[in-house]
């Protein structure tokens, strides 16, 4: 199934990696998927293309800047209209030629299967051409995209393919001009050439038109038309093939002779860009929900990292999906900060703006879009997460001993280079023994001058040192029962929020003392 | 070819939703009893009338096409009444056709429907018989547009073309069907087409194609061969289909539109028979508010009671607000749902209940009436009273009407009349006519004191035997209601008693 190299095929290769494609052999998700929900973006973006495998490039982050830029670039030619429905258009072409060569696999009758193929054929030179074309007239920028355009246009160009095209087409018009009649009486069944006789269907039309009323129901039986036929279809086909010879001969030629059509390039790219279109589709409507997204400035040196109106992503697509608002979230980290320290309120979004900070960070590294107005990101080597277990451990002790443990495998694994997520960590134990451990943790991931998010209920880790920034999820002043989901650069203070139920409902310590005096 | 006996140029809408305000008017108005006269205990009936006089016609001229059928119809009442029975017995017969044609083949739809057709062709006949008998005897342009139409469309070369095709479709000669190749070789577009003339020699020395027979015993075979008629018959089963479906929507619709007025029979000969007078109004186009009426009744209390009641003389040209205040029981409310009613009848064409009859047309007509039992626990009586006034200021518009029933009383009068008074200043100056009945003073009496030009005082007098009359006359709101009176005569007990208690 795979032609020759063409000779001035260009040394394009891949539109997802700058050299070297990626094989399909599977990979393994990475550990941190499931704490990030990125196991949810991964499902919800390859969903409905299980057939091209992606799953596996989302598994492969970059650590290279100049591969970043590579996709980065092709995505931006793939969001402008004219590229992407180019893409798009190719795709589903793509799509229809594989279903038509699975129903050639299928099926029995050797003169379906031959058709079958054909349409494969036709399907895969109008395409591909269409593609060429179009690709041709429009601006496209990137590397990859400029790649593949002088790829195609010599492969649509050359003699193997314009002769596949011009063969399959002659195929294709005799077999369209075929029509035949079928006589039925009794079991007697005769196959002549349709020879003119009036259409009863448009006689009983005209005969009762004066009574026409709209609108119509229509009775037309949606009788099943299975990819295959019943022996009397075959049998009519063998006559109606006995009636028109030249026009089978020719079917049955052409089919033998191009067993092999397909170009590897041209077909991996098919695959390959499912990965951006995927990914395009996926955000699209959060997008116009009105949610930014930004294609991040990325370093592997600085770690001086800033973004602004981010949020997670897999629960804006739930959000999103059930019509309810997104609450965006600004981070930054400069000069020698390295830690952001969230506290407040339960169920104000920490652990959203946890997972946030890594998914950005995450998705930075593949070269798509991330969350966020303005982004610019840290290219990690690694990224570890530690968030709180399901899984049940009968004591308390058992349960701290195996977060330590955690713990300790990721700090003995993690360098300056890392990415370090800690959520509620020593979250079911003594304020004492969260503030002694936490504190020891803390000093070793200051000494590590990795990149993390801790969220935690211990308000004195924020205050280890320069390079940790004290953040808080917030509350409505005026009813603090409502919480904004907002987490702000804010010095922790636990009581605050406690003084301000209080005073809704009347128990300040001045508002008690009025209500008693009474 | 179409009855057009509501409109003269479209069908009479029977899918269209109701007004959101239909409920509240059926309710409000009693309608209720009026359409179950208008029935005369043909459930149809009741659908049709609940229809016609709840889409109310706009348009002055489709008015009076109705009022013009209408006197026809009242002339010749037993041809009428003969229409809709033959339409009725048309739809009727069609029940004695099994077939359920969703899940069938097509074979089998086809062949139900050419029966149905059968049948209707006969139903057809009978209509040309009595086209030809009475056709003469009508003269409004609806129905001598009917008529006449009826006797060029159905004629005897008709009849002939129709019944030959349905033979036709029975393939005693066999079926032809032609196809192409498509998909995978497979046929496609299946026609269903008409043999030529051949006699039986020349289709056996045909040698212009081949021909196999399927085995005795080859179930399977049968079966595909069934299935290949059924591709083959699919498209004219459907037009055939669907050409039983107009016919039947003609029978339809006929029985629906001339239903109209065998129910307007129906109650025409219920109140001519208590005496009561009817009229054919004269509706004026929406613009000036025009009401001006004679002795003018409430319908429903008439046939509720069976007995004659008395009528109103109302002049409120020029007047967009009617208030009207006075008595309890003194004929307040019944003069609200009399005006209302006659507002219906007269935009659906009817005859109203009164002497004599002159109204503008209305976008609408909406009640606003004090509820008893409505009030949830979650939302109290003002709020749920607040929440209907919102529903219909969300569909009410220029030249609409709006009757209100002691709106907004469910709390102190101060509060009511200052909500009442916003809300019906603001309809007045959209163009909304309002009929406000109230026992709030402080209400009646400050637009009573504006001295509107466009404003109508009523008062419901008592007897000065204590007796009512149900009589409203032109006069300033009193300060005071006639509740004690009321009260005293059902308790037997006087209002100081009362506070006492």
């Amino acid at each position: 199934m795979i032609t020759d190299r063409h000779a001035n095929a260009t040394s394009f290769d891949s539109i997802l990696f700058v050299e070297g494609a990626l094989g399909t052999e599977a990979v393994d998700e990475p550990e941190f998927f499931g704490d990030l929900n990125l196991d949810q973006i991964v499902t919800a973006v390859t969903a409905g293309r299980e057939e091209y495998g992606l799953a596996s490039i989302f598994y492969r982050p970059l650590h290279d800047v100049e591969a970043v830029h590579y996709r980065h670039h092709a995505l931006r030619d793939l969001e402008r209209e004219p590229v992407l429905e180019a893409v798009l258009g190719f795709a589903e072409g793509m799509r229809q030629m594989r279903k038509h060569l699975g129903l050639q696999g299928k099926l029995y009758h050797v003169l379906q299967q031959q058709r079958w193929f054909l349409e494969a054929l036709v399907t895969y030179c109008r395409t591909v051409a269409v593609f060429a074309g179009r690709l041709a007239d429009v601006d496209v920028r990137s590397r990859g995209f400029v790649g593949l355009r002088e790829y195609l246009t010599a492969y649509v160009a050359s003699e193997a393919f314009t002769s596949l095209v011009a063969e399959t087409q002659g195929v294709v018009d005799a077999l369209g001009s075929v029509s035949y009649s079928v006589h039925m009486k009794g079991n007697r069944v005769r196959v002549s050439r349709y020879d003119g006789e009036p259409d009863m269907s448009e006689q009983v039309d005209r005969i009762f038109a004066k009574f026409k009323q709209s609108p119509v129901t229509d009775y037309r039986v949606n009788l099943p038309d299975w990819a295959n036929m019943n022996n009397v279809e075959g049998r009519i086909l063998d006559l109606v093939a006995k009636l028109h010879p030249d026009t089978f001969a020719a079917l049955e030629q052409c089919c033998a002779r191009n067993q092999g059509y397909l170009d590897q390039t041209v077909g991996r790219f098919d695959r390959e860009v499912q990965f951006y279109l995927a990914y395009l589709e996926y955000i699209a409507p959060l997008k116009a929900d009105g949610l930014a997204f930004s294609y991040p400035r990325v370093s592997s040196r600085s770690k001086d990292v800033r973004v602004t109106e981010t949020f997670d992503l897999a629960l804006a697509t739930k959000l999103s999906g059930a019509k309810a608002p997104v609450v965006t979230n600004d981070f930054h980290l400069t000069e020698r900060e390295r830690v952001l320290v969230v506290s407040g309120p339960n169920n104000g979004g920490k652990t959203t703006f946890a997972r946030a900070f890594g998914q950005v960070h995450y998705l930075a590294s593949l070269g798509v879009p991330v969350a966020g107005e303005e982004a610019r990101l840290f290219l990690a080597d690694r990224i570890f997460t530690h968030f709180e277990r399901e899984e049940e451990i009968e004591t308390l002790r058992g349960k701290f001993e195996d977060e330590l443990f955690r713990i300790h495998e990721i700090l003995e694994h993690a360098t300056g280079d890392s990415v370090l997520i800690m959520n509620e960590s020593f979250g079911s134990t003594t304020l004492r023994d969260a503030l002694v451990v936490g504190t020891e943790v803390m000093r070793r991931i200051i000494d590590l001058d990795g990149l993390c998010v801790f969220v935690t209920f211990v308000d004195e880790l924020s205050r280890l040192g320069p390079t940790t920034v004290s953040m808080m999820s917030t509350v409505v002043p005026d009813d603090p029962a409502v919480r904004t989901y907002k987490v702000m650069r804010k010095r922790a203070d636990g009581l605050a929020y406690a003084a301000a139920i209080a005073e809704k409902y009347g128990l300040t310590y001045e508002a008690l003392r009025e209500r008693i005096a009474r | 070819m179409k009855a057009f006996l509501m409109h003269a140029a479209s069908d009479f809408d029977t899918e269209a939703e109701l007004p959101p305000n239909a409920e509240a008017l059926i309710a409000d108005l009693e309608l209720d009893t009026l359409l179950t006269t208008m029935a005369s205990g043909d459930r149809f009936l009741f659908e049709i009338a609940t229809r016609a006089l709840l889409m109310s016609l706009s348009d002055p001229d489709t008015i009076a096409y109705r009022q013009q059928i209408l006197t026809d119809c009242l002339a010749h009442p037993d041809v009428v009444r003969e229409l809709y029975g033959l339409a009725g017995e048309a739809l009727k017969a069609q029940r004695s056709v099994w077939g359920s044609l969703l899940r069938d083949a097509p074979r089998t739809i086809l062949s139900t429907s050419v029966a149905k057709m059968e049948l209707y062709v006969g139903s057809l006949r009978r209509l040309r018989e009595m086209t030809d008998e009475h056709a003469g005897k009508f003269s409004s342009p609806g129905l001598v547009r009917f008529f006449a139409m009826l006797s060029e469309e159905l004629d005897e070369d008709y009849f002939g073309v129709v019944e030959e095709h349905l033979k036709a479709l029975k393939f005693q000669g066999g079926m032809l069907i032609s196809a192409q190749l498509a998909a995978g070789n497979k046929g496609k577009r299946y026609r269903l087409r008409r043999a030529r003339e051949q006699g039986l020699l020349g289709r056996m020395f045909d040698r212009s194609g081949y021909s196999f027979t399927i085995p005795e015993r080859d179930h399977n075979g049968y079966k595909a061969l069934g299935e290949l008629e059924d591709r083959g018959v699919n498209l004219v089963a459907n037009a055939l289909t669907q050409a039983v479906d107009h016919v039947h929507s003609f029978f339809t619709m006929l029985q629906c539109e001339i239903g109209f007025y065998v129910a307007c029979l129906n109650l025409r000969a219920r109140l001519d028979e208590q005496g009561e007078p009817t009229a054919l109004p004269v509706p004026v186009a929406a613009g000036a508010p025009v009401l001006c009426a004679r002795g003018l009744y409430d319908v429903c209390l008439a046939l509720t009671t069976g007995d004659r009641v008395v009528g109103n003389d109302v002049d409120a040209d020029g007047k967009l607000l009617v208030m009207v205040t006075g008595a309890n029981q003194g004929g307040k409310s019944t003069f609200l749902r009399s005006v209302g009613l006659a507002q219906l009848m007269t935009q659906c064409g009817m005859f109203v209940g009164a002497e004599s009859l002159r109204a503008n047309v209305c976008a609408g007509v909406f009640t606003h009436y004090k509820r008893e039992e409505d009030a949830t626990m979650e939302s109290g009586k003002l709020d749920e009273e607040l929440a209907r006034m919102s529903d219909i200021a969300d569909h009410v518009t220029t030249n609409s009407m709006l009757l209100c029933n002691e709106s907004f009383a469910a709390t102190n009068e101060r509060e009511g009349s200052q909500i009442a008074r916003q809300v019906v200043t603001a309809l007045l100056e959209r163009g909304i006519k309002v009929l406000f009945v109230t026992h709030m003073f402080d209400l009646a009496d400050g637009f009573h004191q504006r001295k509107l030009d466009g404003a109508l005082f009523l008062r419901a007098e008592r007897g000065t035997d204590g007796a009512r009359p149900f009589k409203l006359s032109e006069a300033p709101p009193l300060p005071t209601s006639y509740g004690e009176d009321s009260y005293r005569k059902i308790f037997g007990a006087s209002v100081e008693t009362a506070r006492a208690n």
